[in-house]
C-alpha cells in the first residue's frame, strides 16, 4: 500500500507523521527549510510563493505557539491564513469534522493545518480529501491527540542538525512524559530513520508507554544514568492537562527526580545542548537555570519551527 | 554553433561596466552562472568587499505549475541594498523570467538609488519587456527553445559555454 502521505511520485502530499517518513523526505525537508532561515533577516519578510492561497488552520485543541509559528510560517509565504478556533464555534454546535472540512473547501482551501485531542484526525481529514477527489487539497498535522506531532519532531531535527551536523554519531536523551507525548512519538521515529545510534528514553515506569523499547531505544529509569555521556538532551513538557489517576506524586517530587538541573545535565558532554518544545514548566521537568543557561537551545528551536513550516508548506503546495 | 571564449566575453564585460562605476555601485549574481560571474567581474573591476547572490527559486513565476525545484541556497547580500546602484549579473539572458524575479527579490532587501543589467551573452527570445545595459555578447539568431545555453566554470575555475539539448 502507498504510504498515505506521498502521491504517486513519492512526493509529499499530506504531512501526518513521521513514523514511516522515507529518510530521504525527511532530509530533502530539512535542506529545503535552511534558506528560509534567512528570510527573517530581510526587509521585506515575506516570499511570494503561496500567494493567494489559502491556509485554514483548524484547531480543535488549544495552542498558541503551534498556531502563531504555523500562521506566521504562511504569512511570510504571502498566503491567506484563516485561523479557526472550532472548540468555540461550529462542532460546539454539534456539526461533524468533515462537514466543517467540507464547508471549509467549499470556500476554496488549498490546505488545512490541524490540530485535534483524537489521535488519527489529521489522516481521516486526509482520507476523506483523497476519497472525493480533492487531490489539490494538502493537510499538516499540527499534534493529534497521543499520536504525532510532526513539525516539531522536523524542527526538533532541524535544531540537532544545526549544532551537531551528523546524527550517525550522536547519544540522544528524551526525558518525561513519554505516555502522554505525540512529540516524543515523532521525535523518536525521526531520530531512527535518520540513523541515531543510541537513542535513550528516560522517564518514570508510570509515563513510560508500555513496550516502548520495541522503538529501537535504551530505557532508563535513573536519570542521572541516562544523561552519562548524552550529545543531546530533549525534555518533554509533563502533560498536566492529559493526567488522570494517580501516575505522579506532587509536581514538586516529580522535579526532584526528573527534573533538569545544572547538576545532572553536568554528567551529559560538556557541549550537549538541551532542548524543550514549551510551554516550559519552569521547576517541574526543568530548571530556570538551565532553561536560561548557555546550553539550552530552547529559543532557537522556536525561530527554526518557522522556516521548517515554510518549507512543509512550500513544499506540498507545489505539488 | 561556435561561442566566443567565455573568459574574453568577460574581460570585455568588464570594461563595458567599467567606465560607469559609481562610489554606491554594487554586484549582485543570479545564481548559479551568475555568482560565478559577479565574482569574477568584482575582481576585474577592483571593487571592495564582496558581490552579493541570490537565488530566484522562491520568486519564480512557474511555482505554481512546477512547484520547488530542490532546495535552494539562502541569499547572501553582505551590504545594505537602500541607495545602492546595483549591478544585476546573470549569464545568459533569454526570456527576461529569470529577471523579473531577481528584481522582486532585490527589492524585498531594500529600495536601491538603480538598478541595471549586465549578462555575457544574450540569446534573444524575450517574453518581458527587459534589457540588458551591459552586454558582451548577443546571438545573431535567438536560439530554438529546444536549447540550453549555459555558463560551466571548471575545476581549475575556467569559465565556458555549453550548449545542451534542454
Amino acid at each position: 500500500m502507498r504510504n498515505p502521505q506521498l502521491n504517486k511520485h513519492g512526493e509529499l502530499q499530506h504531512l501526518l507523521t513521521l513514523d514511516g517518513l522515507p529518510r530521504e523526505v525527511i532530509v530533502s525537508i530539512l535542506d529545503h527549510a535552511a534558506p528560509f532561515t534567512e528570510v527573517a533577516e530581510r526587509e521585506v519578510k515575506k516570499l511570494p510563493l503561496l500567494r493567494g492561497k489559502s491556509i485554514f488552520n483548524l484547531f480543535f485543541e488549544n495552542s498558541t505557539r503551534t498556531r502563531t509559528t504555523f500562521e506566521i510560517a504562511a504569512k511570510r509565504l504571502s498566503a491567506d491564513v484563516v485561523n479557526l478556533n472550532v472548540s468555540t464555534s461550529s462542532t460546539a454546535k454539534g456539526e461533524s469534522l468533515l462537514d466543517t472540512v467540507d464547508n471549509l473547501c467549499a470556500m476554496q482551501a488549498d490546505m488545512f493545518v490541524v490540530r485535534h485531542a483524537a489521535s488519527g484526525a489529521p489522516v481521516l481529514i486526509a482520507q476523506h480529501l483523497q476519497a472525493t477527489g480533492r487531490d489539490h487539497i494538502h493537510v499538516i498535522n499540527a499534534g493529534d491527540g497521543r499520536h504525532a506531532h510532526p513539525t516539531q519532531g522536523l524542527l526538533d531535527m532541524y535544531t540537532i542538525r544545526h549544532y551537531k551536523r551528523d546524527f550517525t554519531r550522536l547519544t540522544v536523551a528524551i526525558v518525561g512524559d513519554v505516555l502522554h507525548s505525540r512529540v516524543a512519538r515523532s521525535q523518536i521515529a525521526a531520530l531512527t530513520t535518520l540513523g541515531v545510534p543510541e537513542l535513550r528514553i528516560i522517564g518514570p515506569r508510570t509515563l513510560l508507554p508500555v513496550g516502548i523499547e520495541k522503538l529501537g531505544a535504551r530505557i532508563f529509569h535513573d536519570m542521572r544514568e541516562g544523561l552519562r555521556g548524552a550529545d543531546v538532551v530533549m525534555m518533554l513538557r509533563l502533560q498536566n492537562e492529559r493526567m488522570s489517576g494517580a501516575l505522579l506524586p506532587t509536581p514538586q517530587e516529580y522535579f526532584k527526580v526528573w527534573g533538569l538541573t545544572a547538576e545532572k545535565l553536568a554528567l551529559a558532554k560538556p557541549d550537549a545542548i538541551v532542548m524543550h518544545p514549551g510551554p516550559l514548566n519552569r521547576g517541574v521537568e526543568i530548571d530556570s537555570a538551565v532553561a536560561d543557561g548557555a546550553q539550552a537551545v530552547i529559543l532557537p528551536q522556536v525561530t527554526f519551527g518557522i522556516a521548517v513550516r515554510m518549507a512543509v508548506m512550500s513544499m506540498l503546495a507545489g505539488q | 554553433m561556435q561561442f566566443p571564449d567565455a573568459e574574453t566575453l568577460c574581460q570585455q564585460l568588464a570594461e563595458q561596466i567599467r567606465p560607469n562605476l559609481q562610489p554606491n555601485t554594487v554586484l549582485i549574481g543570479i545564481r548559479t552562472g551568475g555568482e560565478w560571474l559577479a565574482r569574477r567581474l568584482h575582481a576585474l573591476l577592483g571593487l571592495e568587499g564582496a558581490p552579493g547572490a541570490i537565488d530566484i527559486s522562491f520568486y519564480r513565476d512557474d511555482y505554481g505549475a512546477r512547484g520547488l525545484r530542490g532546495p535552494s541556497l539562502r541569499a547572501d547580500i553582505p551590504f545594505s541594498i537602500e541607495d545602492a546602484a546595483v549591478i544585476l549579473v546573470d549569464d545568459v539572458l533569454y526570456t527576461g523570467r529569470t529577471t523579473r524575479a531577481a528584481l522582486n527579490e532585490i527589492f524585498d532587501f531594500g529600495r536601491p538609488a538603480s538598478v541595471e543589467l549586465a549578462v555575457l551573452v544574450d540569446r534573444g527570445g524575450r517574453e518581458l519587456p527587459i534589457a540588458a545595459r551591459y552586454c558582451a555578447h548577443t546571438l545573431p539568431e535567438p536560439l530554438p527553445a529546444a536549447q540550453n545555453l549555459q555558463l560551466e566554470r571548471t575545476n581549475a575555475g575556467v569559465l565556458t559555454l555549453r550548449l545542451i539539448d534542454a
